[in-house]
């Protein structure tokens, strides 16, 4: 017996990621409800890896909008300033904040950038079916989905700059189309991970093919 | 493990309710990241299309220039923002290059102007305050020229007129600056009307030519006869006329100035052109002296001392200034083998027969004039004109009694006869007394005083030894007399007491007979019978 165990979907059971019921796969159908709480269930996500790609390449895109394109505006009474994130980060760390910098960078830069290389790296691996090291890959994918919704902090820390400076005339700070970008490319690379299937990981593994 | 799904006899697991896939094929998510591509790639190209030029301007220094935050602005409004701030790699200038708004492309031809605007503190004021606290920025002005470019060379010092203000620049030459500096005030009537732009050295290093900008509507004063002068400082000047202090404002005074005026008469000429050339003179009455467009020279020979008279001393004639001196000489003369000081003087009849304009002046009248004035005794004479300060200057009038003199008209420049001066005849004068006081024989005189004084004395000694005895005995005599009959006719010697006993006497019996002479007259009888004794 495989120490991994049998993929249930090689047996017919199907589970619903709901009510985690286990139950027969319909005879003829690719889909169906589950017979308890009546949610939709299949063996495996459907179409997991290409909406993951879809996400995934979406959120690609609009990450260089989010580094290039200022995230907040500031205008004083000293003068009108553009920062992006990167600037911000340089600006930390000159000014004697390292640590606050480091956070920053890596929050807002090192975690998205990471979170799509691994994301694209497991949906690569999927598609090719490769069996190297599956437990490790399916490590590497729950750590993706613990730290996504850590890189919302440049967000935060925006809105409520935003929120509170607010001083007519003295000084005001607008978020920039940057932060618009960026906060798509957190959401998204969230749908890519739920939207990605870890099971298929296994599957190369159990010889099961499922499309 | 078997090829096979294979159920495993679980009979409680229930089986799933069938359902049909989605209506939506699943192609349908590629969806999003096209329209992810769609709108970056559509900001990339309007980014990219409205990114403006990149231009260089190099300056001297850097000196508050701060790459990514240093703004470029025009009228206050940013066009720009500087990139980067290199040294060059003379290491002479610094470069700085910026990135400018898309609008501005059409702006950067060869005349567009870069400063760097700081607070700046000079005698005309403070300006730049603001960028103590939002740091320094850089001015642009925009300029004309039709020539493209995108590197300049940044002005150090912010120029002092702007493209776009209305008015005309026009240029001055001047021996030198003065105390001018660029925006130092030009004044018209001691009102600001406009300043210096620019000056440079003339490239013969013969002067320096001044750029001045005149505001609008005042340019229109400027016209072709306009005269300019340096208006900086306090003008103090010590000549004939005495001592006279100037100035044009106290901010001149300061920072120096110019002023200019257009003689009246001339008002109605046609404004000049821009850039028109005028002469900077170094004081108004330069500027004002020049319209003399004719100049006559001559010569005016002393032989007396010119000292206390200089070149550029006035020429009077009866207290108008004709002209001035314009050289003196020493030359010798063979004939009467004496020393002479010939005074070139230049004269500006204008100044005597503007009132006749009107008048054709002919030379040959003038020579007629001129003969016919020095017939009647017409001479120049030097004239003190400051007790003071020993200044003198030429005078020129009519001395009806002067020695007779004939004008040569073939000499050139004509000489005109001279008269000595009022101190030299004043000296003549006093030495013709000092000789006339000379030929008095003091010696002679004196020794006759002598005698005459000795005779006195002795006619004095035999009147005090013979008369005065004899006067004083006489004086005695009268004095003795004098005091007998002062007491004979003091009040109480007996003869005035008799006399008094006398006189009461009289009146007594003056009384009685009164009396008598009342009764005779009630008692006539009395005469006869007597007097009654009186009924009691």
């Amino acid at each position: 017996m495989n120490p991994r165990g049998v993929a249930a979907a090689s047996v017919g059971l199907w589970a619903c990621n709901l009510c985690k019921l286990v139950s027969k796969s319909p005879l003829q159908a690719s889909m169906g409800h589950c017979p308890r709480c009546g949610a939709r269930i299949h063996a495996r996500k459907p179409h997991a890896v290409v909406r993951t790609w879809a996400l995934l390449i979406t959120a690609a895109v609009l990450y260089v909008p989010a580094n290039v394109l200022p995230v907040m505006e500031t205008s004083s009474l000293f003068g009108f300033q553009k920062d992006t994130i990167l600037s911000g980060v340089v600006y930390l760390w000159t000014s004697g904040s390292q640590p606050l910098s480091l956070l920053v960078f890596i929050a807002s830069i090192a975690v998205p950038l990471l979170k799509l290389t691994s994301l694209a790296f497991l949906l690569a691996s999927v598609q090719f079916r490769s069996v190297w090291r599956p437990d490790q890959r399916v490590r590497l994918y729950r750590t993706v989905e613990f730290i996504g919704r850590w890189s919302m902090l440049d967000i935060y820390v925006g809105a409520i700059l935003v929120a509170l400076v607010h001083f007519q005339g003295l000084a005001t700070i607008v978020a920039g189309p940057g932060a618009t970008a960026f906060g798509a490319v957190v959401v998204l690379t969230m749908f890519a991970a739920m939207s990605f299937d870890p099971r298929l990981i296994w599957d190369p593994a159990g010889n099961i093919r499922v499309g | 493990m078997s090829d096979n799904p294979q159920q495993p006899d679980l009979p409680e697991i229930p089986r799933a309710v069938p359902a049909r896939g989605s209506r939506w094929p699943p192609q349908l998510i590629w969806l999003i990241p096209l329209a992810a591509v769609v709108i970056g790639g559509w900001l990339a190209v309007t980014t990219i299309l409205e990114q403006g030029p990149t231009i260089t301007i190099t300056f001297k220094t850097g000196e508050g220039i701060v790459p990514g935050k240093t703004k470029i602005k025009y009228k206050d409004v940013d066009v720009g923002i500087v990139k980067t701030v290199v040294v060059a790699e003379d290491l002479k200038t610094v470069i700085v290059s910026a990135e400018l708004a898309k609008a501005a492309e059409k702006h950067l031809v060869d005349d567009t102007r870069f400063w760097v605007v700081h607070a700046r503190i000079s005698g005309s004021g403070v300006s730049g305050l603001a960028t103590l606290l939002s740091g320094s920025y850089i001015a642009v002005d925009v300029g004309h020229a039709a020539a493209k470019r995108r590197s300049f060379a940044g002005l150090e010092i912010p120029p002092a007129i702007v493209a776009d203000v209305p008015g005309r620049q026009f240029t001055l030459h001047a021996q030198n600056l003065g105390s001018l500096a660029i925006g130092s005030p030009v004044y018209f009537r001691r009102l600001q009307v406009g300043q210096v732009a620019a000056y440079d050295l003339d490239a013969d290093g013969s002067g320096v030519s001044v750029k001045i900008f005149i505001n609008s509507p005042f340019d229109r004063y400027v016209n072709s006869v306009t005269r300019f002068w340096h208006a900086s400082g306090i003008d103090l000047s010590l000549d004939a006329g005495g001592v006279r202090v100037t100035t044009e404002s106290l901010v001149s005074l300061l920072i120096g100035g110019l002023a200019f005026e257009t003689p009246a008469q001339s008002a109605s000429t046609a404004p000049a052109p821009p850039d028109t050339e005028f002469i900077l003179f170094p004081t108004r009455e330069e500027a004002a002296r020049n319209p003399d467009r004719l100049v006559e020279n001559y010569i005016l020979v002393f032989r007396e001392s010119v000292r206390g008279l200089a070149v550029g001393a006035p020429v009077d004639f009866r207290g108008i200034v004709i002209g001035e001196v314009a050289s003196i000489n020493v030359d010798y003369d063979p004939v009467k083998a004496d020393i002479v000081i010939p005074v070139e003087i230049r004269l500006y009849p204008d100044r005597l027969s503007s009132r006749y304009r009107g008048r054709p002046a002919q030379s040959r009248n003038s020579r007629d004039l001129l003969d016919k004035m020095v017939e009647r005794g017409f001479r120049a004479q030097l004239r003190t004109g400051n007790l003071l300060t020993g200044q003198i200057y030429v005078a020129l009038d009519l001395f009806p009694g002067a020695a007779k003199a004939k004008l040569d008209w073939t000499k050139r420049p004509l000489e005109l006869p001279t008269v000595p001066g009022s101190l030299q005849e004043l000296q003549t004068t006093m030495a013709s007394i000092a000789s006339k006081l000379d030929r008095v024989p003091f010696d002679t005189l004196g020794a006759n005083l002598d005698e005459t004084l000795r005779n006195a004395g002795s006619l004095l000694k035999r009147i005090d030894t013979e008369v005065a005895p004899e006067l004083h005995a006489t004086l005695e005599n009268a004095r003795r007399t004098l005091s007998s009959a002062e007491r004979v006719l003091s009040p109480d010697t007996p003869l005035q007491v008799d006399a008094r006993e006398a006189m009461r006497e009289i009146a007594r019996a003056a009384q009685a007979f009164r009396i008598l002479a009342d009764y005779l007259e009630r008692h006539p009888e009395a005469l006869i019978s007597g007097k009654k004794e009186d009924p009691k």
